[in-house]
């Protein structure tokens, strides 16, 4: 008998271990493209895993920094490369491209009007949405840095925080989904 | 299945594309008690494969899918 209860103890012990290596119902996707319909299906999925009951990270890293910089606001105290990086990458949503057919900005501009037309939700519309549904946003430390992005001029977004690659793998490792955008 | 089934809440979401509709439903079942019914009205060709898969996920039942007009009405009992 005392053999039994020793082996169910064992058991017990095994199963909480292993327990710990059942991924979570989570999604993690790192935005590395910085184009209007990539991040754009990002962000649908992003809120439609909310939809589903599942919990949403998503990672912001090289070109898929510059989308979460605010048109309207301004970072002081740039070096010169700062500056120029600054102002060639796009400020924010409304600068972003189509990955195909931009055609100098008219293919972006037709998708935009045919979008609204259609009554699709735009960037701006789902980036909102995310925040409304409580979408984790981490932004790459290395990225901001590289191209001299300060915090100040990133978007008002409430669950939004800045990382390094291990907090990713953390979440990524602890996710059933994982996505590369 | 001709039985009447009682609806608590409509959510009408007529004219809005994917993935507006799963996640107006995701919001709007939460205004009803667990055991109540939601309509819900759709004219996203996509929400016909898209409902089954998200009560399924999230735990609920989906009752009925009324294809008969133009815009399609899924009843949605809400379980959690």
């Amino acid at each position: 008998m005392q053999n039994i209860e020793a082996q169910i103890e064992e058991l017990k012990s095994q199963i909480s271990a292993m327990d710990k290596q059942i991924p979570s119902n989570k999604i993690s996707m790192i935005v590395f493209s910085g184009d209007m319909d990539k991040v754009l299906a990002a962000f649908v999925i992003a809120t439609g895993a909310v939809a589903m009951g599942m919990e949403v990270v998503m990672f912001f890293t090289f070109w898929g920094t510059p989308i979460l910089r605010d048109k309207n606001k301004k970072a002081g105290g740039k070096d010169t490369m700062g500056k120029m990086f600054g102002a060639m990458l796009p400020k924010g949503t409304c600068e972003v491209k189509l990955s195909k057919m931009n055609m100098g900005g008219m293919g972006t501009a037709m998708m935009k009007s045919l979008m609204k037309k259609k009554n699709v939700a735009s960037l701006d519309q789902m980036i909102e949405m995310a925040q409304e549904f409580g979408v984790q946003i981490y932004v790459c430390e290395m990225s901001m840095d590289l191209m001299g992005f300060k915090r100040e001029e990133m978007i008002d977004y409430a669950q939004m925080s800045y990382c390094g690659v291990a907090t990713f793998l953390e979440q990524a490792k602890d996710s059933r989904i994982q996505l590369f955008i | 299945m001709n039985e009447e089934i009682k609806v608590d809440k409509t959510l009408d979401l007529k004219g809005l594309p994917c993935p507006m509709p799963i996640l107006k439903t995701s919001r709007g079942i939460k205004e009803v008690e667990i055991g109540q019914v939601i309509e819900v009205l759709s004219t996203d060709p996509g929400s016909l494969s898209d409902f089954p898969s998200w009560t399924r996920s999230s735990g609920n039942e989906l009752l009925k899918t009324d294809q008969s007009g133009e815009v399609t009405k899924f009843y949605i009992k809400r379980l959690v």
